[in-house]
């Protein structure tokens, strides 16, 4: 009710005097402590972007070292210095680099830049919304978000460096302060971040739920919300639920740590003598608790990657998304099946065995919806007419590390078969293709997409082309022959594969791999080049430079706070009528009523509307009889 | 005239650019390349990296001048009333050429990297993973190559053209019900056929008839694995935590008979073709014993104890000669990231006959040495018991 109340609010504030606003804008609340949607919406992308980028570079560190072990890189110890001695990284740092860029990687680029830049861009303005349900706590999101990443990134600050437990630290080793450097200040200052981080993305998710549930426009009922909403939506809904679980865990192991609780700890001797005084606790909860949020995570990562990417193909197909209720179904089954199949990340802790078959099957069940959405991509493309935009070219490349890197995970979510390949590089190829590269492919696909509506200027197409093509094939380079080295047992977070004789002969493959890791992250400058020049020279972008359906492209090219200068559109159509045959152009945008486009009307449109579809039949066949008569 | 025609031809012109700038850009990286590893030795590495990030200046700036030399061509083509570069059929064409490059890679990478891979399992549940493995290979791939094949050409054939409308197919229940079902049955086979064989291989009794398993503990801490062999009794004895010392680092309860004869083992040497039961224990961090050519796999995990069961096939001599290296160790390897030594923690595991077995299992040391037989004169009484408690909490 109250919310409402505050969008009645809004409304008729807007009107009364639209354009402008009681308070002043100053430069503090325009670009800094901004309540706007869209402002917020790019602070996210900002931020997001930039711990991208550093989560980048320290990869091509940690691949300099897998490429290079017996190598001594002076310029490195230049840079690093007490982390790489000598030139060459500490083995604890390389972990510290390992676990950082997971981190980074997974929470604060794929999880809030991602959902944080897109769920604050397109929920109001594809859903005709002034703004968020509540715009200050969108605006506190964002700043627990900046200070959880300053945080993380303190932590490299430290004596000791950053935790260096691996993403997932697991206790005892993140517990434990002597079992290594990374576990002591580093891992305090990971877990702070954290907490700080999942309180940002519960007050964002909340947002999104409640301004998705309560504030669409007239005539925009849920099953005419375009795909990219649905996606958010059901992120949202993700993360509201699962991740205090991991806040749970995450306190327990602060108290393990620091005030002498054993939930984690038992049995635990250190250094061969050192016998620790906790008993009872099971390392096995913390991996419970973790991947219960760990698991819908990636679908976090993905869900909004796989909306955005939905949206994209259907416009520059100038086809409607092939199965929309399927499209929306199979989003909601992932969300539902995505609570039941965490398990699968510990098939060889010791969990016991049965549980390991239930978790089994349903984490075979949840590829199905994943196939459906595939095949439903697929038949999108068919017979379209696919305009080539950057953002078209990098959804595509996000189907194609979908489709890669998802059946990969039929092998691993065999818990027989993942008995050899657990922890292996196969895993770390497997995630990297279908939540990492097809991730961050439907976040670029998305920025070069909106990115118009974002700063109101076009990105150089050209330049998009060819980032596209150098991080495309560069990811395939990088990740493809991972997978043969997970086949031979390699194991992940590994400082060198110079101990193992039967290692050596991947030394030569590893030296491959970094090259095309450092070119695919040379190849982001041309992203990063394109994305600074064109917010402030690119070409003014026109209202609806895609001819897009979406609601978004009804709103000035110039930001407004609240959006629309008048009325807040209303909506009578499905966001994908592209292409209909009869129509006059090849888009009928949402806001046109289906009494202008008769020529164009379908029985189809009229489910549930008998009056809408008696007219329609009297007025084809009224039709049908001019022709005769003609 | 026709010569001159071609000569004027601006297509041909750019063209001839673009490549010569190509390959000036790939001689300079050959040449930069080769230049520096030498340098390398002396200076402190700046030099090397200036000349790689004037390389990139380099590159960015012929991108540069393409990208203008493109732009002018286009605008030249505008004025003179032709269509510009379209970009959408450049865009279809590569996206083909990547389908075939991409094809021929991927082949390139099964056969030569594929060939790289673990040897058939020397394990008798192996061959089933293994069995299983190749089944879902085989699918996975059908799946992978159709449906690459089917996007990447679909982009190539329905790229835009402006005469052209999509075809307006919204849904089509009967298709959309086809690949439902049809990936389902396919998952329900895998699945079951996987429920089983992880059933059997997690089963760890002994099968009625069958001789017991010989019982080896592995214990990991950081950045090591102890063994520890049954003796005579075929019993391992108890351990506790508390009772680890220095030179008792396993924390072997020796009021527990049983444990008097339990052997210490640097190398874990197993019998072809019999049962071992790996009892599996951490002290300090999660550790992962991995012998990935028994495809075998279980976590250590401090406070709780796990265990594996499987029965090796082929002896590290078989192995040897089938894989023609003689130098060929089977390994366990630790695969949880246990701390900055976490790369270099392995054991040699060799598979040998029954009777080289017995022999070798002959010369191995128990665990109450001497050392700990005199230290266990005082243990008798209460006093040792309470010993390690107390140094446990001065710790």
């Amino acid at each position: 009710m109250s919310t409402l109340a505050v969008h009645d609010h809004g409304v008729a504030h807007h009107e009364d005097d639209h354009g402008q606003h009681h308070h002043k804008a100053t430069f503090l609340n325009t670009y800094i402590f901004s309540q706007d949607h869209k402002m917020i919406a790019k602070q996210f992308l900002i931020t997001g972007m930039t711990m991208a980028f550093i989560a980048m570079i320290l990869s091509i560190l940690f691949r300099i070292q897998l490429a290079y072990p017996d190598k001594a890189f002076p310029l490195m110890e230049t840079l690093l210095g007490r982390f790489a001695p000598g030139g060459r990284l500490d083995s604890n740092f390389y972990l510290a680099l390992v676990t950082i860029h997971g981190t980074i990687m997974v929470f604060f680029v794929l999880t809030a830049g991602l959902s944080g830049t897109f769920a604050n861009l397109l929920i109001p303005l594809q859903l005709g919304v002034r703004d968020m349900a509540s715009p200050f706590m969108n605006m506190l999101s964002y700043w627990f978000f900046f200070i959880a990443s300053l945080i993380m990134l303190s932590s490299f600050l430290v004596q000791k460096g950053p935790a260096s437990g691996g993403w997932t630290i697991y206790p005892p080793l993140s517990a434990l302060p002597k079992a290594m450097p990374g576990s002591g200040m580093g891992m305090t200052l990971w877990l702070i971040s954290m907490v700080l981080f999942i309180a940002s993305q519960l007050m964002a998710g909340i947002n999104y739920v409640s301004t998705i549930l309560n504030m669409r426009t007239k005539g925009m009922d849920l099953w005419k919300m375009p795909l990219s909403v649905w996606a958010l939506f059901l992120t949202a809904v993700l993360g509201v639920l699962s991740f205090p679980v991991l806040v749970a865990g995450v306190v327990l192991l602060i108290f393990d740590r620091s005030f002498g609780t054993s939930f984690y700890l038992s049995d635990i001797v250190l250094n061969g003598t050192q016998i620790q005084p906790y008993e009872g606790g099971s390392p096995i909860l913390f991996q419970h608790l973790f991947w219960f949020l760990g698991h819908p995570e990636v679908y976090i990562v993905i869900m909004p990657a796989m909306g955005i990417s939905s949206e994209v193909m259907s416009v520059n197909s100038r086809k409607p998304i092939f199965g929309y209720h399927a499209m929306v179904y199979s989003l909601i089954g992932i969300t539902v099946l995505s609570f039941i199949v965490w398990g699968h990340h510990m098939f060889v802790t010791g969990m016991n065995p049965f549980l390991g078959g239930v978790f089994m099957i349903t984490t075979l069940i949840i590829a199905v919806p994943s196939a459906v959405k595939t095949f439903n991509w697929l038949a999108t493309l068919w017979r379209g007419n696919i305009r080539f935009t950057s953002a078209m070219l990098f959804a595509i490349g996000m189907v194609s590390f979908f489709i890669s890197g998802g059946l990969t995970g039929i092998f691993l979510g065999n818990a027989a078969l993942d008995i050899n390949l657990h922890d292996t590089y196969f895993v770390v190829a497997h995630f990297h293709l279908v939540m990492g590269s097809a991730a961050i492919f439907g976040m670029l696909a998305g920025v070069y997409h909106w990115f118009p509506k974002m700063f109101g200027r076009m990105m150089n197409e050209r330049l998009g082309y060819l980032h596209f093509w150098l991080t495309f094939i560069g990811a395939y380079l990088v990740f493809f022959p991972m997978h043969f080295m997970g086949l031979d047992g390699v194991p992940r977070r590994y400082y060198a594969f110079t101990e193992f004789e039967s290692m050596k002969q991947w030394l030569s493959v590893n030296t491959f791999i970094t090259w095309a890791a450092i070119m695919s992250g040379v190849a982001q400058l041309a992203f990063l080049f394109n994305f600074i020049h064109s917010i402030f020279w690119g070409k003014k972008a026109p209202q609806n430079p895609w001819e897009a359906n979406t609601l978004e492209w009804t709103t000035p090219v110039e930001h407004l706070h609240g959006n629309w200068p008048g009325e807040i559109p209303t909506v009578y159509r499905w966001p994908y009528d592209y292409s209909k045959p009869g129509a006059e152009h090849d888009f009928i945008p949402q806001t046109v009523p289906l009494s202008e486009t008769m020529s164009s009307n379908l029985p189809h449109d009229f489910e549930d509307n008998p009056v809408g579809l008696e007219e329609h039949t009297k007025w084809a066949s009224a039709q049908k009889s001019n022709e005769e008569v003609k | 005239m026709g010569f001159k025609h071609l000569i004027n031809s601006k297509k041909i012109l750019s063209l001839l650019a673009v490549f010569m700038l190509l390959g000036t850009s790939m001689l300079f990286a050959q040449g930069t390349e080769a230049a520096p590893a030498a340098d390398a030795v002396k200076d402190n590495g700046l030099a090397t990296a200036g000349y790689y990030i004037l390389l990139f200046l380099i590159v960015c700036f012929i991108i540069g001048i393409v990208g203008k030399i493109l732009r002018v061509f286009d605008l030249t083509q505008q004025i003179q009333g032709k269509n510009p570069i379209n970009w959408n059929n450049v865009m279809g064409i590569c996206c083909l050429i990547f389908l075939i490059a991409g094809a021929y890679g991927a082949y390139w990478e099964f056969t030569v990297h594929g060939s790289m891979i673990l040897p058939g399992a020397a394990s008798e549940h192996g061959v089933k993973i293994d069995e299983m493995f190749w089944t879902t290979t085989v699918l996975t791939m059908i799946v992978f190559v159709v449906t690459q094949i089917l996007l990447f050409t679909f982009l190539f054939r329905y790229r835009y053209n402006k005469n052209r409308r999509g075809h307006f197919l919204p849904h089509n229940n009967t298709i959309e019900k086809v690949w439902t079902i049809a990936p389902a049955i396919v998952l329900t086979i895998l699945v079951i056929f996987g429920f089983f064989t992880w059933q059997k291989i997690t089963d760890s009794t002994d099968a009625k008839g069958e001789p017991a398993s010989i019982n080896i503990d592995i214990t990991g801490h950081q950045f090591a694995w102890e063994l520890r062999y049954t003796g005579r009794d075929g019993i391992l004895g108890k351990t506790n935590y508390k009772l680890v010392t220095g030179i008792n680092k396993l924390g072997i309860d020796f009021r527990d008979k049983n444990s008097y004869d339990d052997l210490q083992a640097d190398t874990m040497v197993i019998p072809v073709r019999k049962s071992v039961r790996l009892n599996i224990h951490a002290q300090d961090v999660i550790h992962s014993v991995y012998m990935p050519h028994f495809r075998v796999q279980l976590n250590a995990v401090p406070g709780l104890p796990t265990f594996f069961k499987f029965k090796p096939t082929i002896t590290t001599a078989e192995m040897r000669t089938k894989l023609d290296n003689p130098n060929f160790e089977y390994e366990i390897l630790c695969n949880k990231i246990c701390g900055g030594s976490h790369y270099i923690m392995k054991k040699i595991v060799r598979v040998v006959s029954e009777a080289e077995y017995q022999a070798w299992i002959a010369q191995q040391k128990p665990y109450l040495t001497d050392a700990v037989k005199k230290s266990l004169k005082f243990a008798v009484t209460e006093k040792k018991e309470v010993q390690p408690n107390r140094l446990a909490l001065n710790n």
